[in-house]
């Protein structure tokens, strides 16, 4: 088992017909993922990559019964592929693409509420379970099936905590990519609960950074019962600059609150072990899963 | 990215929010000219620049006669201004506006932005508003309130003007001004709309004192009459060169030149070289659309600097960025300069072996490390 995507998925492309779009889906597939569709508006009726290409989510959907999407499309066209998506009822869509404006975000946001979509990003690597589906941008040599599972805002980070678990044994349930941008789908939270309620997952890491709100609602929600599983937390930016914009879209707040240490800090209080940097969060994970099965 | 005050004001102004009369002045003897249009006795010069903390740094002055003016226009225009938000290397001022001083009674805050939870408009309003009012909030989050504006209906009017009054604002002529900037705020797709002081005057008038206007990077392309402000975004010409290369980069005073790509993995490499007391030149972050070439350029900006002394490389393959690019983009740097700083490199993920041999083919004064902490550490040794 594992949350949100596992063998089952059957994933459809927007953007499949560009050149990322192209890459990343041949990449999915090689995987050994399910990849059934492609849509775009100007070239239905065509194949790429050996799937059909459609017009619409909701024609892709109906014929080949996708229950997931990629979308992988420019900036400028990502809210309404995602709209389209979230209106076609996709049960999960994943955003990978940089620079989306916010405002069209917020009209994302107003299309999610009471949907029957789960939004993953955009400004993510995707998620990953691994062995069974790629949706996203993730590099997966480094990733190995096992028992812990991750949701991060940092795209290369996770690729970097990902190899260090898998050269240590510590194979991954899910690794969910929530997003780099202020306004997001999925959040910690929301994977907290998933990981939560999944059977095989025995641990969570956290990958957070200043500014947001993610790791003060995650350290809310760990505060108010036993969780039950062991949550190591690895938060980066405590040295950043103030008020200086470092990197994701996400991490200027407008009142300057969400320091990587008081995020920290409050995580701790709330049960969560707290990884000093990327090189010690296998360490703390092999100290409160001192039993894990090594793959 | 920011707008400079009086752009902020024009933008909220042609919406309705209230704001006092003013001009930009580009030279001492214009803005002499032009008090006459002011009608007044009392006038605000005010430096444009983009960072906060002005009035505490000399850069906002009151003066009472139009010669006044003319003679703090002069001083101000072309001076560098230090800011407790600048840095230590300050600000250029490029244009100064010249307004009619109000007669203040009281300060209060007003702004809108996104809110991340549900994508609505948020209003934040506070009765404690002024110069120290980001510090006060800091500190307290009791001292402004928060609530989602929608659209502008009756009903929506009235749950307005019931949490304004809570914040000591509950006039019609407020709830107008919040509507108002709403509407500014949505069609010309901002992060930030901040009114701050929102002044009360003796004669009972609502007017924007200040304002901050801030747009979405990535929607200017919608509004391209915001274009000529982006070059204003970046403090330093090396941070806007490594803009234009897709290389998102802060430029910092230290000695060790950091090349990282993603910006998660390069603020976890800065938190680790300050913790083992090393001193970053920069932050990088090579966006995944970045080729060699583009982080050639990246490099080359750190290897003319000459603060640094050593480069780090930190670099996790995978997707588009894999290992061999950036290590071609900065073997590709390294042959184009005249100082060869040596050069600790981590590559892992995909492609690293191919990487670091293209570094060692290209014989670079190359230090192959294992771990993070170990690259920090050989950095850290080199740099000093």
């Amino acid at each position: 088992m594992a949350i949100i995507v596992d063998n089952s998925t059957k994933v459809l492309v927007q953007g499949m017909t560009g050149r990322a779009g192209s890459f990343y889906t041949h990449q999915a597939m090689r995987y050994g993922t399910t990849y059934v569709a492609g849509v775009n508006p100007f070239k239905p009726g065509t194949e790429h990559l050996g799937l059909p290409v459609f017009g619409s989510v909701d024609e892709a959907k109906a014929k080949t019964g996708a229950n997931a999407s990629l979308v992988i499309v420019p900036a400028v066209k990502a809210g309404a592929a995602m709209i389209e998506a979230i209106e076609a009822e996709i049960g999960v869509i994943t955003c990978v693409t940089e620079r989306v404006p916010q405002h069209d975000m917020a009209r994302v946001k107003a299309a999610l509420e009471g949907s029957k979509s789960v939004l993953i990003g955009p400004n993510s690597q995707g998620i990953l379970t691994p062995e069974q589906c790629k949706i996203g941008v993730m590099p997966t040599r480094y990733a190995l099936p096992g028992r812990i599972g991750i949701a991060s805002r940092a795209a290369s980070l996770t690729s970097e905590v990902v190899s260090q678990c898998s050269a240590a044994g510590l194979g991954q349930s899910t690794t969910v990519g929530i997003g780099g941008d202020s306004l997001h789908g999925l959040g910690f939270v929301d994977c907290l609960k998933l990981f939560k309620d999944d059977a095989d997952t025995d641990a969570v890491i956290l990958i957070g950074e200043m500014g947001g709100r993610e790791e003060e609602d995650a350290a809310e929600y760990l505060a108010t019962g036993d969780y039950g599983k062991p949550v190591v937390a690895l938060i980066v930016g405590r040295h950043a600059p103030q008020g200086r914009r470092m990197g994701h879209a996400g991490t200027l707040s407008v009142f300057g609150t969400g320091s990587a240490t008081a995020k920290a800090d409050l995580l701790q209080r709330a049960g969560a072990v707290i990884a000093g940097n990327v090189d010690d969060v296998v360490p703390r994970i092999k100290t409160v899963l001192p039993n894990a099965a090594v793959a | 990215m920011l707008l400079p005050e009086y752009r902020s004001k024009e933008l909220l102004a042609k919406y309705g929010v209230p704001i006092p009369p003013g001009f930009l002045a580009r030279s001492s003897n214009d803005a002499e000219t032009l008090c006459a249009r002011l009608n007044t006795s009392r006038y605000v010069v005010k430096s444009q620049i983009l960072a906060g903390g002005r009035g505490l740094a000399g850069g906002v002055k009151i003066v009472d006669t139009p010669s006044a003016v003319g003679a703090e226009v002069e001083r101000l225009l072309g001076h560098v201004l230090v800011t407790d938000q600048t840095g230590p290397r300050g600000e250029i001022v490029q244009s100064v506006y010249v307004e009619a001083a109000l007669d203040i009674v009281d300060n209060f805050y007003l702004a809108l932005a996104l809110d991340s939870a549900t994508g609505g408009v948020m209003l934040l309003a506070s009765e404690k508003g002024g110069v120290e009012f980001e510090e006060r909030a800091r500190m307290d989050d009791t001292v402004y309130g928060t609530t989602i504006i929608g659209e502008d209906t009756p009903e929506e009017r009235k749950k307005i003007k019931a949490f304004l009054s809570e914040h000591g604002m509950g006039e019609d002529a407020v709830v107008d001004l919040a509507f108002a900037a709403r509407k500014g705020f949505i069609e010309n797709e901002l992060t930030l709309a901040e009114v701050n002081p929102l002044a009360k005057t003796r004669r009972g008038d609502w007017i924007a004192a200040d304002a901050k206007a801030a747009l979405d990077p990535n929607a200017v392309f919608r509004h391209p009459e915001f274009e000529e402000f982006a070059h204003l975004q970046h403090r330093d010409a090396i941070e806007a060169e490594a803009q234009a290369n897709d290389i998102n980069m802060v430029k910092l005073d230290g000695t060790i030149g950091v090349v990282v790509n993603g910006a998660g993995l390069g603020l976890a490499m800065h938190d680790m070289i300050i913790e083992a007391k090393g001193r970053p030149a920069n932050f990088m972050d090579i966006r995944t659309t970045a080729t060699s070439l583009k982080i050639a350029k990246g490099v080359q900006l750190l290897l003319s600097d000459p603060n640094v002394r050593c480069i780090l490389l930190n670099v996790h393959g995978g997707g588009i960025t894999l290992g061999d690019t950036v290590a071609e983009g900065v073997s590709v740097a390294y042959g184009h300069a005249k100082r060869k700083v040596p050069l600790v490199a981590r590559i892992s993920g995909q492609n690293a072996d191919r990487g670091l041999a293209i570094l060692k083919e290209h014989r670079l004064p190359v230090e192959v490390v294992d771990t993070m902490s170990d690259a920090v550490a050989r950095a850290i040794a080199l740099a000093s």
